[in-house]
Protein backbone atom coordinates (compact mmCIF):
# COMPACT_ATOMS: atom_id res chain seq x y z
CA UNK A 1 0.00 0.00 0.00
CA UNK A 2 2.64 2.49 1.07
CA UNK A 3 4.88 1.70 -1.89
CA UNK A 4 2.34 3.07 -4.33
CA UNK A 5 2.18 6.51 -2.74
CA UNK A 6 4.28 9.19 -4.40
CA UNK A 7 5.74 10.95 -1.35
CA UNK A 8 7.57 13.54 -3.40
CA UNK A 9 4.31 14.65 -4.98
CA UNK A 10 2.56 14.90 -1.60
CA UNK A 11 5.46 16.89 -0.16
CA UNK A 12 5.44 19.21 -3.14
CA UNK A 13 1.71 19.83 -2.83
CA UNK A 14 1.91 20.54 0.92
CA UNK A 15 4.86 22.90 0.56
CA UNK A 16 3.23 24.69 -2.38
CA UNK A 17 0.11 25.30 -0.32
CA UNK A 18 2.19 26.78 2.51
CA UNK A 19 4.20 28.98 0.14
CA UNK A 20 1.14 30.22 -1.75
CA UNK A 21 -0.66 31.15 1.48
CA UNK A 22 2.47 32.97 2.70
CA UNK A 23 2.86 34.88 -0.54
CA UNK A 24 -0.83 35.84 -0.44
CA UNK A 25 -0.39 37.28 3.06
CA UNK A 26 2.63 39.28 1.93
CA UNK A 27 0.83 40.54 -1.18
CA UNK A 28 -2.18 41.64 0.86
CA UNK A 29 0.07 43.39 3.37
CA UNK A 30 1.78 45.25 0.52
CA UNK A 31 -1.56 46.35 -0.93
CA UNK A 32 -2.44 47.56 2.57
CA UNK A 33 0.82 49.51 2.70
CA UNK A 34 -0.26 51.38 -0.42
CA UNK A 35 -3.92 51.81 0.53
CA UNK A 36 -4.11 52.68 4.19
CA UNK A 37 -4.53 56.31 5.21
CA UNK A 38 -1.75 57.03 7.71
CA UNK A 39 1.68 55.95 8.83
CA UNK A 40 0.73 54.01 11.95
CA UNK A 41 -1.98 51.94 10.27
CA UNK A 42 0.43 51.12 7.47
CA UNK A 43 3.03 50.04 10.00
CA UNK A 44 0.62 47.67 11.67
CA UNK A 45 -0.46 46.24 8.32
CA UNK A 46 3.03 45.56 6.96
CA UNK A 47 4.76 44.11 10.05
CA UNK A 48 2.35 41.29 10.70
CA UNK A 49 1.70 40.38 7.11
CA UNK A 50 5.40 40.16 6.37
CA UNK A 51 6.18 38.17 9.53
CA UNK A 52 3.42 35.61 9.07
CA UNK A 53 4.10 35.38 5.34
CA UNK A 54 7.80 34.77 5.88
CA UNK A 55 7.06 32.11 8.49
CA UNK A 56 4.73 30.25 6.15
CA UNK A 57 7.08 30.48 3.15
CA UNK A 58 10.02 29.17 5.18
CA UNK A 59 7.92 26.32 6.59
CA UNK A 60 6.96 25.34 3.05
CA UNK A 61 10.61 25.42 2.05
CA UNK A 62 11.63 23.24 5.00
CA UNK A 63 8.98 20.68 4.09
CA UNK A 64 10.03 20.66 0.44
CA UNK A 65 13.76 20.07 1.00
CA UNK A 66 13.06 17.42 3.64
CA UNK A 67 16.44 17.41 5.38
CA UNK A 68 17.27 17.78 9.09
CA UNK A 69 19.76 20.57 8.32
CA UNK A 70 17.20 22.61 6.42
CA UNK A 71 14.50 22.16 9.04
CA UNK A 72 16.83 23.29 11.84
CA UNK A 73 17.84 26.39 9.89
CA UNK A 74 14.23 27.21 9.06
CA UNK A 75 13.21 26.89 12.71
CA UNK A 76 16.05 29.22 13.74
CA UNK A 77 15.20 31.84 11.10
CA UNK A 78 11.51 31.82 12.05
CA UNK A 79 12.19 32.21 15.75
CA UNK A 80 14.64 35.06 15.22
CA UNK A 81 12.23 36.87 12.87
CA UNK A 82 9.45 36.56 15.42
CA UNK A 83 11.71 38.02 18.10
CA UNK A 84 13.17 40.91 16.09
CA UNK A 85 10.43 42.18 13.80
CA UNK A 86 8.08 43.54 16.54
CA UNK A 87 11.04 45.33 18.11
CA UNK A 88 11.77 47.06 14.80
CA UNK A 89 8.09 48.01 14.38
CA UNK A 90 7.93 49.33 17.93
CA UNK A 91 11.04 51.50 17.46
CA UNK A 92 9.83 52.89 14.13
CA UNK A 93 6.41 53.73 15.60
CA UNK A 94 7.96 55.41 18.62
CA UNK A 95 10.29 57.48 16.44
CA UNK A 96 7.30 58.54 14.35
CA UNK A 97 5.45 59.76 17.43
CA UNK A 98 8.51 61.65 18.63
CA UNK A 99 8.91 63.29 15.22
CA UNK A 100 5.23 64.34 15.31
CA UNK A 101 4.11 62.38 12.27
CA UNK A 102 0.38 63.23 12.09
CA UNK A 103 -2.31 60.65 12.91
CA UNK A 104 -5.29 59.98 10.66
CA UNK A 105 -7.94 62.63 11.52
CA UNK A 106 -10.46 59.94 12.54
CA UNK A 107 -8.06 58.50 15.12
CA UNK A 108 -9.33 58.66 18.69
CA UNK A 109 -6.47 60.21 20.64
CA UNK A 110 -8.25 60.90 23.94
CA UNK A 111 -5.96 58.81 26.12
CA UNK A 112 -2.83 59.81 24.23
CA UNK A 113 -3.13 63.57 24.55
CA UNK A 114 -1.72 63.55 28.06
CA UNK A 115 1.34 61.68 26.85
CA UNK A 116 1.87 63.97 23.87
CA UNK A 117 1.58 67.12 25.95
CA UNK A 118 3.74 65.84 28.79
CA UNK A 119 6.38 64.45 26.47
CA UNK A 120 6.66 67.60 24.43
CA UNK A 121 6.71 69.73 27.56
CA UNK A 122 9.57 67.74 29.06
CA UNK A 123 11.49 67.94 25.82
CA UNK A 124 11.03 71.69 25.63
CA UNK A 125 11.98 71.93 29.26
CA UNK A 126 15.22 70.03 28.66
CA UNK A 127 15.97 72.25 25.69
CA UNK A 128 15.50 75.35 27.82
CA UNK A 129 17.78 73.94 30.48
CA UNK A 130 20.46 73.24 27.91
CA UNK A 131 20.12 76.74 26.54
CA UNK A 132 20.38 78.25 29.99
CA UNK A 133 23.48 76.30 30.99
CA UNK A 134 26.13 77.86 28.73
CA UNK B 1 12.78 29.56 31.92
CA UNK B 2 16.38 28.39 32.11
CA UNK B 3 15.25 24.77 32.37
CA UNK B 4 13.08 25.25 29.31
CA UNK B 5 15.95 26.52 27.18
CA UNK B 6 18.23 23.72 28.33
CA UNK B 7 15.55 21.15 27.48
CA UNK B 8 14.88 22.85 24.14
CA UNK B 9 18.57 22.65 23.23
CA UNK B 10 18.85 19.03 24.32
CA UNK B 11 15.75 18.04 22.35
CA UNK B 12 16.81 19.96 19.22
CA UNK B 13 20.34 18.59 19.20
CA UNK B 14 19.37 15.01 19.99
CA UNK B 15 16.57 14.85 17.41
CA UNK B 16 18.91 16.43 14.85
CA UNK B 17 21.66 13.94 15.58
CA UNK B 18 19.16 11.08 15.55
CA UNK B 19 17.93 11.90 12.06
CA UNK B 20 21.29 12.94 10.65
CA UNK B 21 23.64 10.25 11.98
CA UNK B 22 21.41 7.66 13.64
CA UNK B 23 19.48 4.91 11.96
CA UNK B 24 15.90 6.24 12.04
CA UNK B 25 13.08 3.74 11.91
CA UNK B 26 10.84 6.40 10.37
CA UNK B 27 11.49 8.04 6.99
CA UNK B 28 12.63 11.60 7.57
CA UNK B 29 10.03 14.30 7.05
CA UNK B 30 8.78 17.35 8.89
CA UNK B 31 6.00 15.53 10.73
CA UNK B 32 8.29 12.84 12.15
CA UNK B 33 10.90 15.45 13.05
CA UNK B 34 8.33 17.37 15.10
CA UNK B 35 6.99 14.13 16.64
CA UNK B 36 10.43 12.96 17.76
CA UNK B 37 11.31 16.41 19.04
CA UNK B 38 8.14 16.65 21.10
CA UNK B 39 8.58 13.10 22.40
CA UNK B 40 12.00 14.05 23.75
CA UNK B 41 10.54 17.23 25.27
CA UNK B 42 7.79 15.20 26.97
CA UNK B 43 10.28 12.70 28.40
CA UNK B 44 12.39 15.55 29.76
CA UNK B 45 9.24 17.22 31.09
CA UNK B 46 8.27 14.06 32.99
CA UNK B 47 11.59 14.10 34.80
CA UNK B 48 11.19 17.68 36.04
CA UNK B 49 9.19 17.05 39.25
CA UNK B 50 12.44 15.72 40.68
CA UNK B 51 14.33 19.01 40.48
CA UNK B 52 12.11 21.84 39.19
CA UNK B 53 8.53 21.54 40.39
CA UNK B 54 7.09 24.76 38.95
CA UNK B 55 8.28 23.92 35.43
CA UNK B 56 6.10 20.81 35.56
CA UNK B 57 3.03 22.98 36.08
CA UNK B 58 4.00 25.76 33.71
CA UNK B 59 4.79 23.94 30.47
CA UNK B 60 1.15 23.09 29.59
CA UNK B 61 0.24 26.72 30.23
CA UNK B 62 3.09 27.86 28.01
CA UNK B 63 1.88 25.62 25.20
CA UNK B 64 -1.66 26.95 25.62
CA UNK B 65 -0.24 30.49 25.50
CA UNK B 66 1.65 29.84 22.26
CA UNK B 67 -1.40 28.18 20.70
CA UNK B 68 -3.60 31.11 21.70
CA UNK B 69 -1.04 33.54 20.27
CA UNK B 70 -0.85 31.71 16.92
CA UNK B 71 -4.65 31.58 16.71
CA UNK B 72 -4.87 35.33 17.37
CA UNK B 73 -2.12 35.95 14.80
CA UNK B 74 -3.95 34.13 12.01
CA UNK B 75 -7.48 35.31 12.86
CA UNK B 76 -6.50 38.95 13.15
CA UNK B 77 -4.38 38.78 9.98
CA UNK B 78 -7.44 37.56 8.11
CA UNK B 79 -9.45 40.45 9.58
CA UNK B 80 -6.93 43.03 8.36
CA UNK B 81 -6.71 41.26 4.99
CA UNK B 82 -10.48 41.52 4.62
CA UNK B 83 -10.31 45.21 5.37
CA UNK B 84 -7.55 45.75 2.83
CA UNK B 85 -9.36 43.95 0.04
CA UNK B 86 -12.80 45.51 0.46
CA UNK B 87 -13.31 49.07 -0.74
CA UNK B 88 -14.64 50.65 2.46
CA UNK B 89 -12.61 51.08 5.62
CA UNK B 90 -14.14 49.74 8.80
CA UNK B 91 -11.25 51.21 10.73
CA UNK B 92 -11.68 53.12 13.97
CA UNK B 93 -8.08 53.74 15.05
CA UNK B 94 -7.51 54.55 18.67
CA UNK B 95 -4.58 55.01 20.99
CA UNK B 96 -5.31 53.46 24.37
CA UNK B 97 -3.25 53.72 27.53
CA UNK B 98 -2.94 50.16 28.83
CA UNK B 99 -2.09 50.10 32.54
CA UNK B 100 0.55 47.42 33.11
CA UNK B 101 0.39 44.86 35.88
CA UNK B 102 3.67 43.23 34.79
CA UNK B 103 6.73 44.85 36.29
CA UNK B 104 10.03 43.48 35.03
CA UNK B 105 11.71 44.64 31.83
CA UNK B 106 11.60 41.16 30.33
CA UNK B 107 7.85 40.80 30.78
CA UNK B 108 7.18 44.27 29.37
CA UNK B 109 9.36 43.50 26.34
CA UNK B 110 7.56 40.23 25.65
CA UNK B 111 4.14 41.80 26.13
CA UNK B 112 4.95 44.72 23.81
CA UNK B 113 6.33 42.34 21.21
CA UNK B 114 3.27 40.12 21.32
CA UNK B 115 0.93 43.10 21.10
CA UNK B 116 2.83 44.39 18.08
CA UNK B 117 2.74 41.01 16.37
CA UNK B 118 -1.02 40.65 16.80
CA UNK B 119 -2.41 42.51 13.81
CA UNK B 120 -4.58 45.48 14.52
CA UNK B 121 -2.50 46.56 17.47
CA UNK B 122 0.87 48.33 17.57
CA UNK B 123 2.59 49.22 20.81
CA UNK B 124 3.93 52.74 20.51
CA UNK B 125 5.64 53.65 23.74
CA UNK B 126 6.09 52.79 27.40
CA UNK B 127 5.73 55.62 29.86
CA UNK B 128 8.93 56.50 31.68
CA UNK B 129 7.79 54.98 34.98
CA UNK B 130 6.98 51.66 33.23
CA UNK B 131 3.34 51.78 34.33
CA UNK B 132 1.53 52.49 31.07
CA UNK B 133 1.89 50.97 27.61
CA UNK B 134 0.47 53.05 24.78
CA UNK B 135 -1.16 50.82 22.18
CA UNK B 136 -2.36 51.92 18.76
CA UNK B 137 -5.33 49.79 17.76
CA UNK B 138 -7.14 49.65 14.44
CA UNK B 139 -10.52 48.37 15.58
CA UNK B 140 -12.58 49.71 18.43
CA UNK B 141 -15.98 48.13 18.90
CA UNK B 142 -18.78 50.51 19.93
CA UNK B 143 -16.26 53.18 20.99
CA UNK B 144 -15.49 51.13 24.08
CA UNK B 145 -11.83 51.51 25.02
CA UNK B 146 -12.33 49.65 28.30
CA UNK B 147 -13.41 46.50 26.49
CA UNK B 148 -10.28 46.52 24.33
CA UNK B 149 -8.05 47.03 27.37
CA UNK B 150 -9.78 44.20 29.21
CA UNK B 151 -9.39 41.84 26.26
CA UNK B 152 -5.68 42.65 26.01
CA UNK B 153 -5.19 42.28 29.75
CA UNK B 154 -7.19 39.08 30.08
CA UNK B 155 -5.85 37.57 26.88
CA UNK B 156 -2.13 38.15 27.01
CA UNK B 157 -1.06 39.80 30.25
CA UNK B 158 -2.77 37.36 32.60
CA UNK B 159 -1.34 34.33 30.80
CA UNK B 160 2.11 35.90 30.71
CA UNK B 161 1.99 36.64 34.45
CA UNK B 162 0.97 33.06 35.20
CA UNK B 163 4.05 31.92 33.32
CA UNK B 164 6.62 34.22 34.87
CA UNK B 165 5.22 34.44 38.40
Amino acid sequence: MLENVNFLLIREIISSVFIIIGVMFMLIATIGLLRFPDFYIRMSAITKGATLGLGLILTGMGIYFNEPDMFLKVALIISFTFITSPVAAHVIGRTAVRNKIPFWPKTNLDEFKGYLRKDHMTRNHQKEEKEQKP
Amino acid sequence: MKTFFVHLLIALISSYVYFKYGDPIFPYNAIWAVVVWSAIMVVLWLTTPLYHKSYFRKLPKAIAFVAYFLKELVVANLKVAYDILTPHYRLQPTVVALPLSVTTDFEITVLAGIITLTPGTLSIDVSSDKKILYVHSLYLKHNDAEQLKQSLKQGFERRLMELTA
